[in-house]
């Protein structure tokens, strides 16, 4: 085993500032994180955040400010630098190798092997076995597990303890939590918290408000590329922060007329996959129908079936009451089902074309005469879109994967919208979007739902979930074990229903 | 519906692009690359031989090009597409044999039908390989590259087949022309021209990108992309099975194997050298035939110069490799481990 260090060790940068190809991303910042405190870094998307954390992880130069670790400037040319100041920043998108196990991937890089480097895969499960039992995550994560098989919390989980056993003095989160569920993120807090009594310099970025006043001592703001301000948790509310980070009031996020539902849309009857179990639901048009649990609870894999790509076992699918098998996305589409994907980049987005081109792709059809698609008609749909969801992009013609989360995402809804799907599925819709973003996918989810289109949501942020549905479905293991109306959902009874350990069927059925 | 979301508009979209930039990226730094060092190539060859800019050296140009330029085009689809067909050059030996052996039985119409037909069946082999057998398209086509030529050479007992010398359609394809312009560059102009369209100006084409680009994306947004997949390669298998009939034409026999081997790699040569990129969604058929025109400049004027033949290849793999490092680092690749 390592001895854990005491360490006491805090980063300074004064003046940071970088350019991008004209755009100016950091202009003079000044951060400090100290050593034994938890600083969160506070932002809209495009504040800078991102590009901070390159720039402490080695991954950009800046072009002006200095930083200094324990007192000592340092410089980074590479984020093998970074690494060896002592300085590790936890990527939200972790780069996993697929086909190797847990194990291997932690130790990547630093492979402790035996005499001839002959690695043994047993010896190296058990240290990360015990690494993983150090930091908290025993049971979360089988070592032996391949890195294909990893779900996005998984992968987080591998991530973390890939840089923690560095042992680093400065350590800064990107997002950790947006894949992970509640318990997940409890047990990760429960780390972050060792971690600043060790007497390390925790930097915390995220959008999740109530996150930060848990877990952060100081909260610091950015926008615009320029430092707002600091402020210790103790002395601000949420709403300076928002505040401070948007540069205006957020009234409410969640500011939803609820009315009474219309037909049922869809409806699910004991429906089996090969990762459900026996899901019966149902969706009526202009409704909000919130899919709660925790990851892995096969939420994801549901809104596949539906959606036409993955096999349904067994029961019923019903669509405007009749029942439907659908063979492919293809057939499932042309019935009205639409399904904005959790991983947008991975699963949803073309992101080496336009934003034009990923609006219109699910509507070519119809904007096309012979096989020939109307530029006009292609580009004034994608004006209209760009304008009513206010995506914020130069033009339509400009690459997706130049957008921020929160637009990307935007995009992803404009092309449902486009093709006036009647049912709406969105898995995690605002997973990695800013305030301001997240509060108009909550806008444009709401006049979906008073159009009469059915939504059904899959979201692990539960002031989302109560703020959004109409009505609260949870699911743990594969199964529903609850149904909660908005009236009576909280979140003891959402998160009692995802992670009680029996799995009853009674239940809190409405 | 109107949106009406709490929050105007935030602060901080780029502002639009100037004029000049917005031409410049309309015809793309990549196509201005390859016309510059076109432009360099044609003073440099002009300068030391005049012979270079007479009117049947630029023919001369153009019909040495033709062949692999076909297939250059037709690669630069399938790798959009996010595939690779490694099997092009195979197919053109195939369908070369097999349409002097139809000509020599059927007569010139039904040997280019049937021909065409025999490519098409190639493709549509290959692409069932890959979406049904799950074999990737590398390994897929180099299977075809190997056994399109055993069959070849199977079928033709590895010697030139037929005679169509004297048949007016092969004559008038490999020597005719129209509008004083030969028939091998009219072909190769209309194929190109057709697929530039689609690609370009069809859903066809667009799904093809979008297919290339991410393939989750694709089918999730109700793309069916197996029927992509077998059609391009179906059509690629096509255009090489028309390029082995020009073989034949312009070599008056059935050629199995010469007149087609290494053909797949030029074809991929140009592509790259074209800006396509090898995993998919990104390129153009204008960026590959202005590479197949550098091409074939390079090779002409090396020749006209007097230069031994072997520095040829060794020309040609340069320019590839500097063409995609300037390309990559313009990128912005980080310098670490495999690039994508």
């Amino acid at each position: 085993m390592r001895t854990v260090t005491q360490a006491s060790a805090s980063l300074t940068a004064r003046g940071i500032s970088k350019n991008f190809s004209g755009v100016r991303a950091l202009d003079g910042v000044d951060i400090d994180l100290p050593a034994g405190r938890v600083t969160a870094l506070m932002g809209e998307n495009g504040a800078g955040k991102s590009t901070l954390l390159k720039i402490l992880s080695g991954d950009h130069l800046p072009d002006a400010g200095e930083i200094e670790i324990g007192g000592e400037t340092v410089s980074f040319q590479t984020p093998f630098d970074a690494r060896s100041a002592g300085l590790r920043v936890i990527a939200q998108e972790p780069e996993i190798v697929p086909h190797v196990s847990v194990a291997e991937n932690i130790y990547l890089g630093a492979l402790p092997s035996g005499r001839l480097g002959r690695v043994s895969q047993r010896a190296i499960e058990e240290q990360a076995r015990q690494d993983l039992e150090r930091f908290g995550f025993g049971h979360l994560l089988d070592p032996a597990r391949l890195g294909v098989e990893l779900s996005p919390a998984q992968r987080q989980i591998v991530e973390i303890v890939r840089c923690l056993i560095d042992e680093p003095q400065v350590i800064c989160f990107d997002e950790p939590t947006s894949s992970l569920s509640d318990h997940e993120t409890d047990v990760l807090f429960e780390l972050i918290a060792r971690l600043r009594d060790e007497g390390r310099a925790v930097g915390y970025v995220s959008h999740r408000m109530h996150e930060i006043f848990r877990i952060a001592d100081t909260v610091t703001v950015l926008r615009d590329g320029r430092l707002i301000g600091s402020r210790e948790v103790t002395d601000t509310t949420e709403g300076e922060i928002v505040k401070m980070m948007v540069g205006r009031d957020l009234t409410s996020m969640y500011d939803r007329d609820r009315r009474e539902p219309g037909a049922p849309a869809l409806e699910l009857e004991d429906v089996t996959t090969d990762d459900v179990t026996g899901v019966s639901l149902t969706v009526h048009h202009g409704e909000v129908v919130a899919l709660a649990g925790l990851v892995g609870a096969g939420r994801t894999e549901l809104a596949l079936a539906i959606a036409g790509d993955r096999p349904v076992r067994s029961g019923v699918i019903k669509v405007e009451g009749t029942p439907r098998q659908f063979g492919s996305p293809r057939e499932a589409i042309a019935a009205g089902i639409a399904l904005a994907p959790e991983e947008r980049k991975a699963d949803a987005l073309v992101m080496v074309r336009t934003v034009r081109d990923n609006i219109a792709l699910a509507v070519l059809g119809s904007l096309s005469r012979f096989g020939f698609v109307k530029a006009r008609r292609e580009k004034d749909l994608a004006d209209r879109y760009i304008e009513q969801l206010h995506i914020r992009t130069p033009s339509a013609a400009q690459l997706v994967q130049n957008l921020s989360g929160g637009n990307q995402q935007k995009v992803v809804l404009a092309r449902w919208l486009a093709r006036d799907a009647g049912i709406l599925i969105l898995d995690e819709p605002t997973r990695g979007v800013d305030v301001g973003a997240k509060a108009e996918i909550y806008q444009i989810i709401d006049e979906l739902a008073s159009r009469g289109v059915a939504v059904l949501v899959i979201s692990s942020e539960l002031p989302e979930v109560l703020g959004l549905a109409d009505r609260v479905v949870v699911m743990q293991n594969g199964r529903v074990t609850g149904e909660l109306h908005h009236t009576e959902a909280t979140e003891e009874r959402i998160l009692t229903l995802a992670i009680a350990d029996h799995l009853s069927d009674e239940g809190a059925t409405s | 519906m109107t949106a009406t979301p709490v929050a105007p508009t935030v602060e901080g979209a780029p502002p639009r692009e100037r004029g000049w930039r917005r031409i410049l990226r309309a015809i793309g730094v990549q196509n201005l690359s390859l016309v510059a060092a076109i432009a360099v190539l044609v003073l440099v060859i002009g300068s030391q031989n005049s012979a270079f800019y007479l009117t049947s050296n630029l023919k001369t140009i153009g019909m040495a090009v033709t062949i692999s330029g076909l297939l250059a085009v037709v690669q630069t689809v399938v790798i959009i597409m996010g595939g690779i067909d490694l099997s092009v050059g195979s197919v053109a030996g195939l369908a070369s044999v097999a349409s002097a052996m139809l000509f020599t039985s059927f007569g010139s119409g039904v040997s280019l039908i049937g021909a065409l037909a025999i490519g098409a069946v190639c493709g549509v082999i290959s692409g069932s390989v890959v979406v049904f057998g799950r074999v990737t398209p590398m390994i897929a086509t180099l299977a075809g590259l190997i056994g399109y030529k055993g069959i070849a050479q199977l079928v033709s007992d590895g010697r030139a087949q037929g005679y169509t010398g004297a048949d007016p359609l092969y004559v008038f394809l490999a020597r005719g022309s129209v509008l004083g312009i030969p028939t091998l560059i009219w072909i190769l102009a209309l194929v190109a021209a057709a697929l530039h369209v689609m690609l370009r100006y069809t859903r066809m084409g667009r799904n093809i990108y979008a297919v290339g680009g991410n393939d989750t994306a694709a089918r999730l947004s109700g793309i069916d992309i197996n029927r992509y997949i077998l059609g391009v390669f179906a059509l690629a298998g096509t255009v090489a099975a028309l390029a082995g009939v020009l073989i034949t034409a312009r070599t008056g026999s059935g050629q199995p194997v010469s007149g087609s081997e290494g053909l797949e790699f030029q074809s991929i040569t140009a592509a790259a050298l074209g800006g396509v990129a090898l995993r998919g969604g990104k390129g153009s058929i204008g960026g590959t035939i202005l590479a197949v025109i550098l091409l074939g400049i390079l090779l002409n004027g090396m020749s006209l110069l007097g230069v031994n033949p072997f520095w040829q290849n060794i020309a040609q793999g340069t320019l590839l490799v500097s063409a995609v490092i300037i390309q990559q680092l313009r990128n912005g690749e980080r310098r670490v481990g495999l690039p994508k």
